[in-house]
């Protein structure tokens, strides 16, 4: 069977994924979060917090409540080099595959409110614009088309936005415009990235960051 | 093995910094010399013209949101997964992706799917009887003209009568490919770029209920008698639309091969089954000898039973012929 290499390594990811999703543990992944995983990576809540809040000043992305095979998805890219960032690379580095499934586990089942912030009305409404019905013209698709009703993710491939801190949308948008974030399947995000203009990430960003998060069920 | 792999990342990283990404291109065709081009206008355009009457303005947004989320009348115009703007992508506005705005500077016209001449509304029921699976609202009804007046809306300023339109449809593909289309081949071409989003069994994708990935085939899918199940209109769709926000990136084998793939799989009954599918292909045969539909595949004849997917009947009332005789 001859598939691409990214066809190859996606088939491969959702196959681990949907195999180790049951197995993470939330007791064992606040042990990580909390302590780190005893092999010299930082403990979790150093920089996402305990209940996955993150910082949008720092630019450190809220966890809580994304989707359990996306977080794994994304430790594990960092661990082996697929996702480059030079702050995650030494934390992921040494966790094993359990230790990402049960750290997932944890931060998948945070739920946490999104924190208003006072933010100019015609930003967000551009923002919105471009969440329900994207730029056709400029072929920017909704983000909804594949992030789901409210940007509130779709499975283990297509994260939620909703609630994230504006300062890591930026800087995901960016990255994936520049080039130097490039774990997408099949340049999906890189092809709508690409086309955003400045102002256009601006928008997005400030008004997912205000959207409410997935319902976590209990 | 994963450290190495991992320093190398970094190292090539490191020695092109900040690098510029390949945007992914929008790789549309050219329309052909002569051909009408109209640019549909946009919801801004919409809220923005002080010509309009502000209940006709109701109206035409009205019809926009049956055209985005037609699955709002789900059980009663539409029994399976899709929305209008599922196959009329970007608000059915966009060349290349079946803008509608055709129909209303077209219609009325003689049809050859059904053999007569066939007002707007007819053709807006077409669309419901067959890829939506459902029952049309009703001619002259309150959502039947709301639906025609966004059509309408979407064709201002177009030029009447002109059939000779850039970007009409999905394509450019012809009705048959230079090398047959072959189904292992499109199966891979499913895997690698499809099923991400439709998944592997084609299915679709739902999140909290809502149908965010339509389902390519099954019982939620469009019917074998929508235009979509002739190999030639996938292939096109494809090419140019698919994967959403990459268009034109597939090579013209690898539409063609996807498009058969998707169209050998079931699903609901044509609204025109005769009882036997060999028959009703034969019957429409101007329309099935596209598809795939009442011949042998896998040793079944594809659209051979009495499946109308979620739909408790098989033919709407409205699919008639008409004559003026």
């Amino acid at each position: 069977m001859i598939i691409t290499r990214r066809g190859g390594a996606f088939a491969a990811l959702l196959l681990t994924t949907a195999l180790a999703q049951a197995a993470g543990d939330v007791d064992r992944g606040a042990t990580i979060v909390m302590q780190g995983d005893g092999q010299g990576g930082a403990p979790c809540l150093a920089c996402h917090g305990s209940d996955g809040a993150g910082n949008d000043g720092a630019g450190f992305p809220r966890l809580a409540g994304l989707d359990a095979g996306y977080l794994a998805a994304q430790l594990r890219d960092y661990r082996e080099g697929r996702r480059i960032s030079a702050v995650m690379a030494p934390n992921a580095s040494r966790l094993n595959d359990q230790q990402i499934e049960d750290v997932a586990a944890y931060y998948t089942v945070q739920t946490l409110a999104v924190t208003p912030a006072e933010l100019p009305a015609d930003l967000l409404a551009k923002g919105e614009q471009l969440v329900k019905q994207g730029d056709w013209d400029n072929y920017i698709v909704p983000c909804e088309t594949c992030h789901g009703p409210g940007a509130q993710g779709v499975g283990a491939t297509f994260p939620g936005l909703s609630g994230q801190h504006s300062t890591y949308l930026r800087q995901q948008l960016e990255a994936w415009k520049n080039g130097t974030r490039n774990n997408d399947p099949n340049q999906l995000m890189l092809a709508i990235a690409a086309r955003l203009s400045d102002e256009q990430i601006q928008a997005v960003s400030a008004y997912l960051s205000q959207q409410p998060t997935r319902r976590v069920s209990p | 093995m994963k450290p190495s792999v991992y320093a190398l990342a970094l190292l090539s990283v490191a020695a092109t910094p900040v690098m510029s990404a390949p945007a992914v291109p929008v790789d549309l065709p050219a329309y052909k010399e002569g051909q009408y081009v109209h640019q549909a206008p946009t919801l801004d355009d919409l809220m923005n013209d002080q010509s309009l009457n502000p209940n006709l303005r109701e109206v035409i947004l009205k019809g926009r949101d049956l055209f985005m989320n037609t699955q709002q009348k789900r059980g009663e115009y539409v029994f399976n997964d899709m929305n209008c703007k599922s196959c009329h992508m970007g608000e059915g506005r966009m060349n290349w992706s079946g803008p509608v705005w055709p129909a209303a500077t077209t219609l009325p016209d003689f049809r050859g799917k059904n053999q007569h001449v066939n007002s707007l509304e007819e053709r807006i029921a077409g669309c419901f009887s067959f890829s939506m699976n459902g029952k049309p609202p009703e001619y002259g009804s309150d959502d039947m003209l709301a639906l025609v007046a966004y059509h309408q809306w979407l064709a201002k300023g177009a030029q009447v009568y002109e059939t000779n339109i850039g970007g009409r449809g999905f394509g450019h593909l012809g009705r048959e490919p230079a090398q047959a289309a072959d189904y292992a081949r499109g199966a891979q071409v499913y895997a690698d770029n499809c099923a991400v989003c439709h998944g592997e069994d084609g299915l679709g994708q739902k999140h909290d209920g809502k149908v965010v990935f339509p389902p390519l085939w099954g019982d939620h899918s469009y019917n074998w008698g929508a235009g979509m199940a002739r190999v030639f209109t996938a292939a096109s769709f494809i090419k140019n639309n698919m994967p959403l926000g990459k268009p034109g990136s597939l090579t013209d084998q690898q539409a063609w091969d996807v498009a058969l793939f998707v169209n050998s799989h079931e699903r609901p009954q044509d609204p025109r089954y005769t009882g036997d599918a060999k028959e009703t292909r034969e019957k429409y045969s101007n329309f099935h000898k596209w598809t795939r539909y009442g011949t042998e595949f896998n040793g079944h004849i594809l659209g051979q039973h009495d499946n109308t997917g979620d739909k408790p009947f098989l033919k709407p009332d409205v699919l008639r012929p008409r004559t003026f005789e």
